[in-house]
């Protein structure tokens, strides 16, 4: 047991490389991290930081990613749901058929339904808005969220539902009392991969924002650009950018590997 | 046996009619560009299939389609075989378990952009902790942004670090829903290890790992703000994968109609390879 615990400890160490250079530059100022090599940081400095906390233009992309981000969280968990439920249950006209074609919506190139996408959403006036980024990230998000669920919704029997009806539930009662409790952990684990490939994608975010709801990813961009190469500002963005992802993983870390276990396939 | 019941469209709907917004809009609009010519003022000209037929002949797009193959493959073959090695030497259960899956699951959700930047800083050749550590300790010339071959030993191993945690959750998923029962059975026949991985963890495996390997496949394949971050496609052209080549053209050139006729070719690839690996993989189960 002893000698097996040694693979996961170094691929660990290995994940964490990078991460503690970036953590580490964040606290260098940028003469240092341009002068030479160091190993840990041989100044202290906050300085960084407190340029992202006091400049509005800064914190205010964490604000509108975190705004987005939940908005299409709370929107893809809400439609999957009935549907997951229809594909755990039933089998109608086309419903494989339908599957697949969800699932091919993480096929195509986001690279290139950058510029479609961006004069779908300003004709209708959803331009620069919250809710134009929430609304096209569905397109991954939503099929994903149907996956994990009908893969948990499948381990539920089908007797539950079928006592409550006899016991009087209406469907919509059932649904929302004894139903989603019962799958409240493929809820959590939906929610967090929405979480996550709305948190890290950045293509369509820029490409449907200009101001008002730009993603801090972008700010991000536009720094490397402007101002020089200010590594050490950059070191401390991206370092605040993996906080909100280490804080969801930790509230769903019992259940996500139970997400695809029953999963469909 | 599931119920035939033609209303559960109703529950499909609202899923159907958001995804289909999002994706038959901007598809029929890259459908449109791709048969026609512009020239700017929103002056389009009948084009035909011409664009598709000069892609298809474009010595430019055999190359980037032959290195975006060769790098998905690349990726395909180290993160699988690393993932389900991780996953079986993983502990099952107790406080070890939690540390493992919330620090592999980290790099997963970093946003692209911040991974590309990252690996950037950190393969700097004299001030970066790789780049320092090749120049410096061990002695090999490393230069991300002259050597090609360094480019793209770095692009591997940025993508290896950045989603082979999905490959170790996944295959873990898998084991931990094996009953004991079977390993002590195994035990009792006296199974060696192998026999053991063959015959029990493999088969139930099989299922997470065909959503694996058809994530990793279609991501890969897709990939663009990782490496344009990092590389920005070179040095030269040695690391522009297709939809980085396909950014060129589009909002660089912006040639609108070669670039849309491009990416439909680009999806029927993705779809065409996606199709036949879920056909093949999941024709043991209903059989």
């Amino acid at each position: 047991m002893r000698k097996r615990s040694i693979i996961p400890l170094l691929y660990i160490l290995f994940l964490m490389l990078p991460i503690y250079w970036l953590v580490a530059m964040s606290f260098k100022t940028t003469g240092e991290i341009l002068s030479g090599f160091s190993l840990f940081p041989q100044t202290w400095t906050l300085d960084n930081y407190k340029v992202i906390f006091t400049d509005p233009t800064w914190y205010w992309g964490y604000i509108n990613s975190i705004a987005y981000v939940s908005i299409n969280t709370v929107i893809s968990i809400i439609v999957a749901l009935p549907a997951a439920y229809a594909f755990s249950r039933y089998s109608f006209l086309g419903d494989k058929h339908l599957f697949f074609w969800l699932l091919t919506n993480r096929m195509a190139p986001a690279a290139v339904f950058a510029l479609p996408f961006f004069q779908l959403y300003s004709a209708v006036g959803l331009f620069d808005t919250h809710l134009a980024v929430a609304l096209a990230h569905c397109l991954f998000n939503i099929p994903l969220a149907v996956w994990i669920l009908e893969g948990f919704m499948k381990g539920i029997p089908k007797e539950l539902d079928e006592t409550a009806f006899v016991d009087g539930y209406s469907f919509p009662r059932f649904f929302v009392q004894i139903f989603i409790p019962t799958i409240k952990a493929g809820v959590g684990v939906a929610a967090f991969f929405c979480f996550m490939f709305s948190w890290v994608e950045l293509l369509l975010a820029k490409t449907l924002t200009a101001v008002a709801a730009k993603p801090i990813a972008a700010t991000m961009t536009k720094t490397a650009s402007s101002a020089g190469y200010e590594l050490g500002l950059l070191a401390a963005a991206g370092t605040l950018t993996i906080i909100p992802g280490a804080i969801v993983i930790y509230f769903v870390r019992n259940y996500i590997a139970r997400g695809f276990a029953m999963g469909r396939v | 046996m599931k119920k035939q019941n033609q209303k559960a469209w109703f529950f499909v709907l609202p899923v159907l009619l958001l995804v289909a917004f999002n994706a038959l809009i901007p598809m029929m609009t890259v459908v449109n560009y791709s048969v026609q010519e512009t020239f700017g003022n929103n002056l389009f000209f009948w084009q035909g299939l011409d664009w598709f037929e000069n892609i298809l002949r474009s010595e430019r797009f055999h190359a980037a389609l032959g290195r975006q193959f060769l790098f998905t493959g690349l990726i395909l073959l180290i993160e699988v075989p690393l993932g389900v090695i991780v996953a079986l030497s993983m502990p099952r259960k107790g406080f070890w378990v939690s540390i493992c899956l919330v620090t592999m699951a980290l790099p997963m959700l970093i946003p692209w952009n911040v991974v590309g930047a990252m690996w950037n800083i950190f393969t700097l050749p004299d001030i970066g902790l790789v780049g320092y550590f090749m120049n410096h300790v061990v002695g090999i010339d490393y230069n991300m942004t002259q050597d090609p071959f360094a480019a793209w030993v770095t692009v591997i191993v940025m993508d290896v670090w950045h989603w082979t945690s999905l490959v170790v959750l996944l295959s873990y998923a898998g084991l931990v829903s094996i009953p004991e029962a079977y390993y002590q059975a195994a035990k009792i026949d006296g199974a060696s290890n192998w026999a053991v991985f063959r015959h029990i963890q493999l088969p139930k495996m099989k299922s997470v790992l065909t959503i694996a390997i058809l994530l990793r496949f279609m991501d890969s394949f897709n990939i663009y703000t990782e490496p344009f971050v990092l590389t920005g496609g070179g040095p030269g052209n040695s690391t522009t994968l297709l939809s980085i080549d396909l950014v060129k053209i589009a909002l660089g050139q912006f040639d609108l109609g070669p670039a849309a006729a491009m990416s439909l070719i680009y999806f029927a690839i993705t779809l065409l390879v996606s199709w036949l690996f879920y056909t093949l993989m999941t024709k043991d189960n209903t059989n």
